[in-house]
């Protein structure tokens, strides 16, 4: 059986933290998901600084992302990933409520991966996470150098 | 086509005006001219006459004192050398006709006695007797006739070669004045004319007739420009205000679509942890709540998920109200045969038989053109549910004002037309929710997006005798969308 890879979930509201590692580990998907709060958190844990400092090395397999947070936001976090040679090949998946096409528009310019608008039925966002996580961390193969635990 | 002097341009009326005057003036001088000529021709000629009358009958005094004929007529025929004298006779005292001649084409007697002394004239034909006296002593009288009509067909040639020379000068010389001083008084207002066309043709504003001449002209073309300067002024205030307004409604613009965003995001969070902890709560401790329970868990999620719904569906519409449309041509017939595909594919179950109309291209949004047709050919599919087989028609007629009216028409439950007025509003609903499902958004849809393309929407109905809905759109692109 394929080894899980590590997912970084980048979400500032609790409750959708509990529901999506809920979704995840309903399909033994959540053992190694790292949440940060928020953009400021996720630029730590990618450069293994701050709280972070002294993590398990190599970047995750898949970022799944939130636009609307704090301090910084999410298309803000995927600016500054992109534009870093270092960190341009991590997937990131836009896992957020806006439908709007502003932001469709901006996260795909900016080179985002993948964009899935959380479903409001508890059901379709427990099969959407599923099928994001069975993608993403297990069928997926990343770039190399990324971690493989 | 009918001709008026008012369509003639003001240069050729002056023109015509100038030289009507000048001809008229010319041809008044010359008939009086002409006519004080003539009298002078015939009083000199009837002078003339008079002389060789009284010559004629001195010479004669001898001939008739001693009724000597063959002298007289020796004396008469003296005249042959003059063409124009006609005839001449000689009377005795008694009044007898003593001698005479006359030319060979004089077709009338000569007179049978003396007439009154004096010579008058017979149209052409100048004629009168001469008495012959000695000392006197009357010995007898002269007859003399004279026909002036080849000397005055000679005169009248020549008078009116001359008139008809100096008529032409004269001519000349009036249409190069005319034109001259036409010019002066036209030049200003035909430029002032032109200054209109342009204003009125491009639109602009800023040009000014150049003021020429004095008086009346003078007047016009400051009225005229002031009158624009106005009109530029106007124009600026309304142009601050329209860009003034516009701001004001990007502003507003920009306020409604931050609003919708967080309607969008921040709504729909809430709505999906409610749905989501009410399933993990079933999950994790399902049986242990009754059975009312879980049907109450269940009604609180399904809950949220129409909330869910209704949030999409009015963010849909407001986007329709507000999104950019981009217009091009778009073929109604196959957005309805594509939708028709769609529909039959959602309902494998339903007989339904459609019955399409030639339907024409239009210039619209197509996105939002396909969004009214996917309403109404969705509901008619939806309300025809309890019919088998459902009829559904679509076709579409000209208005004759440059519209075309589209209906879609079912054979379906229908509704009460007192209601009909509240159709088209949002989440305005004619049904119970257990009866046909929907939010009540779709005809709201429709109406905006039609609108927004310049037309308008109805719709006839009957209960249980099925309904059709009607929208019109303009054949041709609207100026402002």
């Amino acid at each position: 059986m394929k080894t899980l890879k590590r997912i970084l979930l980048v979400e500032d509201n609790l409750k959708d933290v509990d529901l999506t590692l809920a979704a995840l580990a309903d399909h033994n998907l959540a053992n190694e998901v790292v949440v940060a709060r928020d953009g400021a958190e996720a630029l730590d844990y990618l450069y293994a600084r701050g709280a972070f400092a002294g993590r398990d090395p190599g970047p995750p397999a898949v970022m799944l992302l939130d636009i609307k947070m704090p301090k910084v936001n999410g298309l803000e976090v995927l600016r500054a990933i992109k534009s870093d040679p270092a960190l341009r090949t991590l997937p990131v998946v836009m896992l957020t409520s806006s439908r709007e096409e502003p932001d469709l528009a901006e996260s795909y310019s900016l080179g985002a991966n993948a964009y899935v608008v959380k479903p409001v039925d508890f059901l379709q966002f427990v099969e959407a996470v599923k099928q994001l996580g069975v993608f993403w961390a297990v069928l997926n193969e990343p770039p190399p150098g990324t971690a493989h635990r | 086509m009918k001709f008026s002097l008012r369509d003639v341009p003001i240069r050729r009326k002056l023109m015509g005006a100038l030289l009507l005057t000048s001809v008229t003036v010319m041809l008044l001088m010359r008939g009086s001219f002409f006519t004080y000529e003539y009298l002078n021709f015939r009083s000199n000629t009837a002078r003339q006459l008079g002389v060789m009358g009284r010559m004629i009958a001195a010479n004669s005094t001898a001939a008739l004192a001693f009724e000597n004929e063959p002298d007289a007529r020796e004396i008469l025929s003296a005249l042959r050398v003059e063409p124009q004298v006609t005839a001449a006779a000689l009377y005795t005292a008694d009044g007898r006709l003593f001698t005479s001649f006359a030319a060979p084409d004089r077709a009338s007697p000569l007179p049978a006695s003396p007439g009154e002394t004096g010579f008058r004239f017979t149209g052409a034909r100048l004629a009168g007797f001469q008495p012959v006296l000695n000392d006197q002593r009357r010995l007898g009288t002269l007859y003399l006739e004279y026909d002036t009509g080849p000397v005055m067909r000679t005169w009248l040639r020549d008078s009116v070669t001359i008139a008809l020379a100096v008529m032409g000068v004269v001519l000349v010389v009036a249409y190069l004045l005319a034109r001259a001083l036409q010019r002066q008084i036209s030049a200003p207002i035909v430029d002032l004319a032109r200054t209109a066309q342009a204003v009125s043709e491009r639109g602009d504003y800023s040009v000014r007739a150049l003021p020429a001449g004095g008086g009346e002209i003078r007047q016009l073309t400051d009225a005229f420009n002031q009158m624009l300067t106005q009109i530029e002024a106007l124009n600026r205030e309304l142009e601050r205000r329209v860009a003034a307004r516009t701001a004001e409604l990007e502003i507003a613009n920009k306020e409604l679509e931050a609003f919708s965003y967080s309607v969008s995001h921040d709504l729909r969070a809430p709505l999906r942890h409610i749905d989501g902890f009410a399933g993990l709560l079933v999950k994790a401790d399902g049986e242990r709540v009754s059975e009312r329970g879980r049907k109450y868990l269940a009604t609180i999620a399904s809950s949220a998920r129409q909330m869910g719904t209704l949030i999409d569906d009015l963010l849909v519409f407001s986007r329709m109200g507000r999104s950019e449309m981009t217009f091009r041509d778009v073929d109604l017939r196959q957005l309805v045969d594509e939708e028709i595909r769609t529909l039959q594919a959602q309902n494998p179950d339903r007989r339904i038989r459609w019955d399409i109309g030639p339907l024409p291209v239009v210039p619209g949004d197509r996105p939002m053109l396909r969004q009214v047709l996917v309403n109404l050919l969705a509901n008619a599919v939806k309300y025809t549910g309890p019919r088998d087989p459902a009829e559904i028609s679509v076709g579409a007629r000209p208005d004759g004002a440059g519209k075309v009216v589209v209906h879609v028409r079912d054979n379906g439950v229908g509704f009460d037309m007192q209601y009909a007025d509240k159709l088209f509003g949002v989440f305005q609903r004619l049904h119970r929710a257990e009866e046909f499902e929907g939010t009540g958004i779709g005809l709201a849809n429709v109406r905006r997006i039609v609108s927004r393309h310049g037309g308008e929407t109805w719709a006839e109905a009957a209960v249980g005798a099925g309904a059709t809905f009607f929208f019109s759109l303009p054949l041709s692109r609207p100026a402002l969308s």
